[in-house]
């Protein structure tokens, strides 16, 4: 009898270890492995440098380079970054700080809401109405004024079609801020009662109290959410899919078409028709997976680790 | 007196900087909830008015003859969807488990913990990508059950998180005295820690469930699409995050009026799933 229920314990722990382990390390590990496997014959032929700073992705003559693939994402992702972070930072400010308590959990799930509609729909959304709403008055709005400023105006040239840089950059921004603002407010709502009462204490307005006070606090807290936030930005496919127009070039103005690397594997992957095509596709697969690995795992570890420690939250 | 005068300024200097900035902060809450309501207005306001029993009961028919639906979609995603479920959430469960009941203290796990919190916010096109030079091309052709790897791949880290978490708040004291009754390991974690935090686990299920039953980048090469109604799990199957896609990309008008459809249905769909798991979740905060 007891050395069945020793079995038993030992085939749980084994199974359960064996879950574990495929998991948080088989998984991720392979994934390398496979994607390095897979783009082994693109990174013989075009090197590691000639293609990150590639400019021709022409499959018909065989040439790939990454640079505007990577350039896009780069940008799209910084818009997108640009745009959230102040309104992240807002919406954090009020509901950690000024929303009456009725209302909190009403804006809480509100914004949480809009993080679980699927990438798909908002991809279909800004096609059907962000983008001709884009090209027909926001951006000729912006030619008009800011077009207008030199230097500035030159990031505005072209025809608005509403696929472009900035429609892609917006949308992308609208689905991150839930994530960024959610983790800003977490950070927002550490800071101790005491520190806030002596800032009131001394006279300070609410808004002295959160310049001074909480953001200083959590500046941690936010910098590592909206590392965060970068690097699932990086890999958001379906959402700027259909609005990037996905043509290899880089853009000279926020209005030209442009490409990232989740859209360029997303539309060619099953129109690549040679080994070498397939395996530069590959190739801008692990760049995104090496880039965005990398990013979450610094948000991580120097960061919202660093910080758990310091308030005393970490999972111990 | 023009002392006084000055702090008066002064004071109602700050007054007006506060007023502005905290409508500021107030009108970037309304921001957020604007896109929110704007975004589901259009999709119920294009959808609904192509719902009707034809969507849920026909197979498409070519372009431009009447009467076409999305069966074939909506069956292949319930399929796609339910096998990937069964395969993410033992495993995801699991390895929950092992990380709050067996290494907790372990560095090793702790790090491999880490890693799979880094794993859930992982790109999700690189899954699918990942699962084509595993198992569509050795095979030759799109896969339903591929497409449920890939999504159960997704889906782990999301439940073995959150399975995680919510045992670690089973408080020590209730396995302690399991162990004290002379129960094994296995035990205290089947009868004690499990039947605790059963709750939360089932949060994290649904969680699990609502991430990936919005996914599309993943099956876009594994389970690809069909235009035909199949239930055979090892041939390419529709799902609707891809008839959407490949509909509201195409050319026609009624393509675009059923992908409105099913993004009415799979948006309201995944939200359920969602405010069903945060309703159940201030069920376990109690405690």
């Amino acid at each position: 009898m007891k050395r069945k229920e020793e079995f038993l314990e030992f085939l749980t722990k084994s199974t359960l270890g064996a879950f574990t382990l495929v998991v948080g390390l088989i998984f991720p590990f392979t994934t390398l492995l496979v994607l390095v496997w897979e783009s082994l014959p693109a990174i013989e032929r075009f090197g590691v440098l000639d293609f990150l700073t590639g400019r021709t992705w022409d499959p018909v003559a065989e040439v790939f380079g990454a640079l505007p693939a990577l350039f896009g994402t780069l940008l799209v992702t910084f818009i997108a970054s640009l745009i959230a972070l102040p309104v992240s930072v807002g919406i954090a400010i009020f509901i950690a700080e000024l929303s009456p308590d009725k209302l909190k959990p009403i804006f809480s799930t509100a914004t949480e809401l809009l993080g679980a509609i699927p990438s798909i729909i908002y991809g279909m959304w800004g096609l059907f109405v962000i983008a001709p709403l884009m090209a027909d008055y926001v951006e000729p709005f912006l030619q008009e004024t800011l077009g207008r400023v030199p230097l500035i105006g030159k990031l505005f040239e072209g025809a608005p079609t509403g696929v472009d840089a900035l429609t892609s950059g917006f949308i992308l921004s609208v689905m991150i801020i839930p994530f960024m603002s959610a983790i800003v407010k977490d950070s927002f709502e550490m800071t101790p009662a005491l520190l806030k009462e002596a800032g009131y204490g001394l006279g300070a307005t609410k808004w002295e109290v959160v310049k001074n006070i909480i953001i200083p606090y959590s500046l941690p807290g936010i910098v590592g959410g909206m590392v965060l936030s970068v690097g699932r930005a990086l890999g958001e496919t379906m959402a700027v899919a259909f609005l990037t127009g996905n043509v290899h070039q880089i853009p000279l103005s926020l209005l030209e078409p442009l490409t990232t690397i989740t859209v360029s594997i997303a539309n060619e992957f099953t129109e690549a028709d040679t080994d070498i095509y397939l395996s530069s596709l590959y190739y801008l697969a692990l760049i995104l997976f090496v880039m965005s690995f990398g990013l979450l795992m610094l948000a991580k570890f120097l960061i919202l680790e660093r910080l758990g420690k310091r308030w005393g939250t970490k999972n111990a | 007196m023009g002392n006084k005068e000055r702090i008066r300024k002064e004071l109602l200097k700050r007054k007006a900087i506060n007023v502005v900035m905290l409508s500021l902060s107030t009108l970037t809450a309304l921001y957020g909830l604007v896109w929110l309501f704007w975004i589901l207005a259009d999709v119920v306001l294009n959808g609904f008015k192509f719902i009707n029993l034809e969507l849920f009961l026909n197979d498409p028919t070519p372009p431009g003859i009447e009467g076409g639906g999305l069966r074939h979609a909506f069956v292949g995603h319930f399929i796609i969807t339910s096998i990937a479920t069964l395969i993410g959430v033992p495993i995801g469960i699991g390895a929950g488990i092992f990380f709050a009941e067996y290494g907790r203290h372990i560095p090793f796990v702790k790090g491999l913990r880490s890693v799979t919190d880094v794993i859930v916010s992982f790109p999700s096109i690189v899954v699918g990508t990942l699962v084509y030079a595993v198992m569509v091309k050795p095979v030759g052709h799109f896969m339903a059950i591929s497409g449920s790897v890939a999504l159960a791949l997704l889906m782990i880290p999301v439940i073995a998180i959150t399975t995680d978490e919510i045992l670690k708040l089973v408080p020590n004291s209730l396995r302690e005295a399991g162990f004290a009754l002379g129960a094994h390991r296995w035990q205290v974690i089947k009868d004690i820690s499990l039947s605790a935090a059963k709750r939360g686990i089932l949060t994290g299920v649904i969680l699990g469930i609502a991430r990936i039953s919005g996914e599309t980048a993943p099956l876009l090469f594994t389970a690809f699409n069909n235009n035909f109604f199949t239930t055979d799990p090892t041939q390419p199957m529709a799902s609707l995050t891809v008839t959407i896609f490949q509909y509201a990309m195409g050319p026609y008008d009624e393509w675009h009026g059923q992908a409105w459809a099913a993004a009415l249905i799979l948006t309201f769909g995944t939200l359920i799933f969602f405010i069903s798991a945060k309703l159940l979740v201030h069920g376990v905060r109690k405690y």
